[in-house]
C-alpha cells in the first residue's frame, strides 16, 4: 500500500538533488523561489514528486504573495491530487489564500478533490473530462487517479463486480479486458464468474480487506517489560 | 514566568475581546506603557537594585538553583508589588549595578519587554525595540560567547515569548483600519522587524548551531548526555545554546502551525521523541505547547488516533499534577490549554470514536464538559456543524497572515483571514465525513448485511451507498509522512460482491503483560513462603 514518492529517474536526478540540497541548507530562503518553480515543472515533465519542495514554495508564496504564480500553484495542486490517498491536497490548500482559491481553475480542482475524497469516482471522471485543460497538463494524471481508486477499492472489497470497478477507474470494454489481464498477470488479481450477472474480480488480500490478517500487535512485549523478570529468570 | 500565550477570551476570534493587548484606538495609540503618569524609568527602588545585583551574581557564579528562584519567584513578587501597571525601570537605569554587562542587560530587557507585554499594551516602537533586543540576544548566543547556565524554564520562556510576540505583531499589523499615519510610516521603515523569514531563520539557526539534532542522535547511541542531565552542562560549559536550540524545535512547530503548515511543523518536531519523557516535559509550558500543536496538526492531517493518544496522555498528566502548578504564573495558561485540548479531543473522538484509547479519568472529564455536545455532533444537521465550528474556533491556534499589508488605500483589516481559511477547510472535511457516523451505527448492529438492505435503511441508492462505504474506508485510514497506511476504524468491514461483512475491532487482550505480572506476583508469593519458618 505504500506509495512511491520522490523517485526521480536518472536524468532528472541532478535537479532534484540540487533542490533537496538547497532545502536542507536553508528551508527559509526567499532566494530559492525560482529554483523551486523550475523544480515543479521538472516534477511535471519527469513524473516525479516532492511534497516538501512544493510546500516550501507555497510557503514562500504565502510570505510574499506578490511573487505567486497561479500557474505553478495549479500544477502543485494537480500533483497533490495525484498523491492521494495522502492528505497533500489539503496540506497545500491550507497555505493558499482564500481569494486565490476563488479562481475558477482552483474551484474546479477543489471539486475534483471533493469527489475523490468522498469516493464519487463517476462524478470525478465526468468533471475531469470537462477540465482537460487543467489536468492534462500533467502527464500521468489518469493513471495516478486510477491507482488511488484501486487503492480505495482494495481497502473496501474482497470481490468487486466488474461494473463497479469499471466505473471507478473509468475504463470499459476491451480496454478493461486488457487492463484486467495485466493485473491478473502482475498484481495477483483473479477473475471469477459472478452468480448470473457478469464478472467478479478478486482483489489481492491485505490487512484492510481481510482484517483477520492483522497481526495482533498489542501482544508484543517491549524488552523493558521483560527485563522486570530478569532477576527471577536468573 | 508566564507564557501569556493567547490574548483573547474564550470567544476565540471575537474582535472586541482581547482588546487589552491589541487595542489600537486611533485617538491615542501611543499613550500606553512608558508614559503612564508617575512612571519614572530611571528610578530604581532598592528592592530592584538588590534583585539585579543578586541575579547578576548568581548568573556569574552559575548558581542555577538561585537563578531559578529569583527568576520564577522574586521577579513575580516584585512585579506584583511594584510594577503592576508600569514597566520595570529601564535597562539604562540598572546597568550601572551590573557592571554594564552586555549580556545581562539583554536578558534584563528581554524580561522587561515580557513583563510589559503581559501587563500593558506595547506600542509599535516597543514591539520593534523588543525585536531588536531578541536579535542582539540571539546573535550573542549564536556566536557562542555565552558561558552561562540558565534554568530551562527561562530558556523556554524566551523561545515561547519570541514566538508569541511574532504572533502578536502579525495580529497587530493585520488590523490596518485604524492605523495612524505615524504607525504606518514606522511599519514601512522597520519592515524587517518581526519579518517571518527573520523569525524562522533565527529559530532554525538556533537549532542548527546548537547541533541539538546530532546531540539527540548521539545520545541514543550512548555517546552523549543531554536528557539525562536535563539539558544542563555539568562540565563547566554552557547550556544556553543547546537548550535554546532544543526548545526552538518546539517553537518552529508552533510557528508552522500558526501558518497552517502542519506537515512542516511536525517535521521540525521529529527529532524530539514525544513518546518519551525528555527535556520538553520538564517545563510544563513547553510540554503543553509541544503536545497541543502536535495534536492539532495531526487532527488537521486526519491522523486522529495519533492526536487522541497524545491528548489523552497530557490531559491525564495535567489532571494528576495540576495542583503542583497552582502557584505558578502559568497556572491560568495551563488551565486554558487544558480546556482547549478537551475541545480538540471531543472533535477527534466525534470523527474517530476510538474511545478505548482514552483513560477513564480523562473520559469522564470529557463527558462532563462535552458529553452532550458530542452526542449532537454525531448528527447530520446544521446544529452539529455549528458545534464543530464552535469547538474549533475556541480551541485552534491563533493563526496569522505572515505577509506585510498593502499600504495603499483603502486600508483593510486582514487579521481574521488566516483563521477563516483554516476553519473553512476544517469544516469542509467535517462535511465530507458527516454521513459516516450513520454508517457506523448500522455497521455496529450487523455482522453481515447486503448492500441493498443497508441502502434502503440509509435511504440512498446502491451506487451512493458504495461511495459512502468507500469514503468511510478512505477517511478511517490515515497516511503517515512515509506513505504508510494505518486503520483508525473502530468498526471495520469488507465487501464481497454485494454483501458487507462487519469486523468489530475487539480490545486486544494483553496476555504478555498479564503473564509478566503473574510471574512477578508468583515470585513474590514464593519469596514470602520461603521466609515462613515452619515450627
Amino acid at each position: 500500500m505504500g506509495r512511491d514518492r520522490d523517485v526521480a529517474p536518472v536524468p532528472q536526478q541532478q535537479v532534484a538533488q540540487m533542490v533537496e540540497q538547497l532545502l536542507a541548507v536553508n528551508p527559509y530562503n526567499p532566494e530559492i523561489l525560482s529554483e523551486l518553480e523550475n523544480y515543479v515543472n521538472e516534477q511535471v515533465s519527469s513524473q516525479t514528486y516532492s511534497l516538501d519542495a512544493n510546500l516550501c514554495l507555497l510557503r514562500l508564496y504565502q510570505f510574499e504573495p506578490e511573487r505567486m504564480s497561479t500557474q505553478i500553484v495549479a500544477r502543485i495542486l494537480v500533483k497533490a491530487l495525484m498523491a492521494m490517498p495522502a492528505p497533500d491536497f489539503s496540506l497545500c490548500l491550507f497555505l493558499i489564500p482564500e481569494r486565490v482559491q476563488m479562481e475558477e481553475q482552483f474551484k474546479t480542482l477543489i471539486v475534483l478533490s471533493h469527489y475523490l475524497e468522498t469516493g464519487r469516482f463517476c462524478q470525478f471522471w465526468d468533471e475531469a473530462a470537462k477540465s482537460r485543460h487543467i489536468v492534462e497538463v500533467v502527464p500521468g494524471f489518469e493513471q495516478a487517479i486510477q491507482a488511488y481508486a484501486i487503492h480505495v477499492l482494495s481497502l473496501t472489497y474482497q470481490k468487486i463486480p466488474r461494473s463497479v470497478l469499471a466505473e471507478a477507474i473509468n475504463i470499459e470494454g476491451l480496454t478493461l479486458d486488457k487492463f484486467l489481464e495485466q493485473h491478473v498477470a502482475n498484481s495477483g488479481w483473479i477473475l471469477e464468474k459472478g452468480h448470473g450477472r457478469g464478472q467478479l474480480i478478486v482483489l489481492p488480500r491485505n490487512v484492510f480487506n481481510h482484517p483477520e490478517l492483522k497481526k495482533n500487535s498489542a501482544d508484543d512485549i517491549p524488552l523493558e517489560h521483560v527485563t522486570r523478570i530478569f532477576p527471577i529468570l536468573g | 514566568m508566564a507564557a501569556y500565550d493567547y490574548e483573547d477570551g474564550p470567544s476565540g476570534y471575537d474582535e472586541s475581546s482581547g482588546s487589552h493587548r491589541n487595542s489600537s484606538s486611533a485617538s491615542a495609540p501611543q499613550s500606553t506603557a512608558g508614559q503612564d503618569l508617575g512612571y519614572n524609568p530611571s528610578f530604581v527602588p532598592d528592592s530592584v537594585k538588590f534583585f539585579v545585583v543578586h541575579l547578576y551574581r548568581h548568573i556569574r557564579e552559575k548558581n542555577v538553583y538561585e537563578i531559578h528562584q529569583m527568576y520564577e519567584t522574586s521577579f513575580q513578587t516584585l512585579s506584583e508589588r511594584l510594577f503592576k501597571d508600569t514597566p520595570w525601570p529601564s535597562v539604562d537605569a540598572v546597568a550601572s549595578y551590573v557592571d554594564n554587562d552586555h549580556v545581562f542587560c539583554l536578558l534584563y530587557r528581554e524580561m522587561w519587554f515580557r513583563h510589559l507585554y503581559a501587563r500593558l499594551t506595547p506600542t509599535l516602537k516597543q514591539r520593534i525595540d523588543s525585536w531588536d533586543n531578541y536579535i542582539s540576544l540571539f546573535q550573542v548566543v549564536l556566536h557562542g560567547v555565552v558561558n552561562m547556565q540558565l534554568p530551562n524554564q527561562w530558556l523556554w520562556d524566551m523561545v515561547d515569548e519570541f514566538v508569541y510576540q511574532f504572533q502578536s505583531f502579525c495580529q497587530y499589523r493585520a488590523k490596518m483600519k485604524n492605523k495612524t499615519e505615524q504607525e504606518i510610516s514606522l511599519l514601512r521603515q522597520f519592515d524587517q522587524a518581526w519579518n517571518v523569514y527573520g523569525v524562522l531563520n533565527f529559530l532554525q539557526a538556533l537549532v542548527e548551531k546548537s547541533m541539538i539534532i546530532q546531540i539527540l542522535e548521539r545520545e541514543k547511541e550512548g555517546l552523549e548526555q543531554f536528557t539525562s542531565t536535563d539539558g544542563y552542562d555539568y562540565n563547566g560549559g554552557s547550556n544556553v545554546l543547546k537548550v535554546l536550540g532544543y526548545f526552538s524545535m518546539v517553537g518552529l512547530l508552533r510557528v508552522h502551525c500558526l501558518l497552517g503548515d502542519y506537515h512542516t511543523g511536525l517535521k521540525r518536531l521529529l527529532p524530539i521523541d514525544i513518546s518519551q519523557q525528555g527535556v520538553y516535559t520538564i517545563v510544563i509550558g513547553s510540554h503543553i505547547t509541544a503536545i497541543y500543536h502536535y495534536g492539532f496538526a495531526n487532527l488537521m492531517l486526519r491522523r486522529y488516533t495519533d492526536a487522541i493518544r497524545e491528548f489523552n496522555k497530557i490531559l491525564l498528566y495535567i489532571y494528576k499534577y495540576k495542583q503542583l502548578f497552582q502557584k505558578s504564573p502559568q497556572y491560568e495558561q495551563i488551565l486554558k490549554k487544558n480546556e482547549q485540548m478537551y475541545a480538540l479531543l471531543a472533535i477527534c473522538l466525534s470523527l474517530c470514536p476510538q474511545v478505548k484509547l482514552v483513560e477513564e479519568t480523562v473520559n469522564s472529564q470529557l463527558r462532563e464538559k462535552y458529553g452532550e455536545k458530542m452526542i449532537r455532533m454525531q448528527r447530520y444537521d446544521d446544529e452539529a456543524f455549528a458545534i464543530y465550528d464552535e469547538l474549533f474556533s475556541y480551541a485552534c491556534p491563533k493563526f496569522i497572515t505572515p505577509s506585510a499589508p498593502s499600504f495603499e488605500e483603502p486600508l483593510v483589516n486582514y487579521n481574521q483571514d488566516a483563521y477563516r481559511l483554516q476553519l473553512k477547510l476544517f469544516l469542509y472535511e467535517v462535511k465530507q465525513q458527516q454521513l459516516l457516523s450513520g454508517v457506523r451505527t448500522f455497521l455496529k448492529v450487523y455482522s453481515t448485511i447486503s448492500l441493498g438492505k443497508l441502502a434502503s435503511y440509509m435511504e440512498v441508492d446502491e451506487p451512493t451507498l458504495r461511495t459512502i462505504l468507500m469514503t468511510y474506508k478512505h477517511k478511517t485510514h490515515a497516511v503517515d509522512s512515509d506513505g504508510k497506511i494505518t486503520s483508525n476504524a473502530d468498526v471495520d468491514f469488507y465487501i464481497d460482491d454485494d454483501m458487507i461483512y462487519v469486523v468489530e475491532s475487539k480490545p486486544a487482550k494483553k496476555y504478555g503483560d498479564y503473564f509478566l505480572r503473574q510471574i512477578v506476583k508468583l515470585e513474590g508469593v514464593i519469596n514470602d513462603m520461603d521466609r515462613v519458618k515452619l515450627e
